[in-house]
């Protein structure tokens, strides 16, 4: 049943899609339903996106690591950068923050990680990265 | 890119119909695009069709909170309209639905500024 993928790519903004396509694929023999998949996806994208950007502020000679697994209930995003790390992971979790509000940012990538999934753990140390943990239940 | 933009006008109206997936790769190649119209053609109205748009995320979100700020200094409006579920979700999660319309069809959101 468990089935594990780790992946690595540069931090460049194009790898969003990459890494949302790889979850695609990684849960095809699930048999899951479109809307769940959706979320799967958008987390992901959300994860990923903060990595690139805030993480390792788009430099794209550093790599950003995603792993997915799952078990008989659980899918397992694990997203890890080691860019220059989160001073505040309580204040950036708020809805609506953002460092770049110059930049279009809607500041809400954790909200909605932390709505679309069922456990949301970030860890973060300044100048040496971030992890992000997401689990989702997927079966009873 | 992973979007297709299409776009007409119709008197002060401007019409973005979007394809494929929205996320930060594309925002601001967009926002150029879109930008330049509204300017040029004295845009106060904005309606995006996602009837095709298969996905978006956050930085959708802040995408259309942009083009909200450069119609708000005109009077003007964002309608939006055809939204599948998982765009929706969105929408009502990140309080959009407060500074945006949100209609079926095109037609419906045309109305809804004639009438406003």
């Amino acid at each position: 049943m468990y089935n594990e993928i780790k992946t690595s790519f540069l931090a460049k903004i194009e790898n969003v899609m990459l890494a949302r396509t790889i979850g695609v694929g990684f849960l095809m023999g699930l048999d899951l339903q479109l809307n769940f998949i959706n979320e799967v996806k958008t987390v992901i994208s959300e994860a990923v996106t903060n990595a690139i950007v805030h993480g390792c502020l788009s430099n794209e000679n550093k790599f950003v690591q995603m792993n997915l697994s799952y078990d008989a209930v659980n899918i397992y995003i694990e997203v890890i950068d080691n860019g220059i790390g989160i001073e505040d992971v309580e204040k950036a979790k708020e809805p609506l923050f953002s460092t770049k509000v110059e930049e279009e940012r809607a500041g809400l990538g954790f909200t909605i990680m932390d709505v679309f999934t069922d456990r949301l753990d970030v860890e973060s140390k300044v100048n040496e990265g971030t992890r992000v943990l997401m689990v989702k239940k997927y079966s009873e | 890119m992973a979007v297709n933009i299409q776009m007409s006008i119709r008197k002060n109206m401007l019409f973005v119909r979007l394809k494929g997936e929205l996320d930060q790769a594309v925002t601001e190649k967009l926002k150029i695009r879109i930008s330049e119209v509204i300017d040029k053609y004295e845009i106060k109205y904005l309606i995006f069709n996602f009837e095709n748009l298969n996905f978006m995320d956050s930085s959708g979100v802040g995408f259309i909170i942009g083009r909200y700020s450069e119609l708000k200094r005109k009077n003007g409006k964002i309608i939006v309209c055809s939204m599948n579920r998982l765009i929706e979700r969105i929408f009502n999660l990140s309080g959009l639905k407060k500074i945006c319309g949100v209609a079926s069809t095109e037609k419906e959101a045309e109305k809804m500024l004639e009438v406003a």
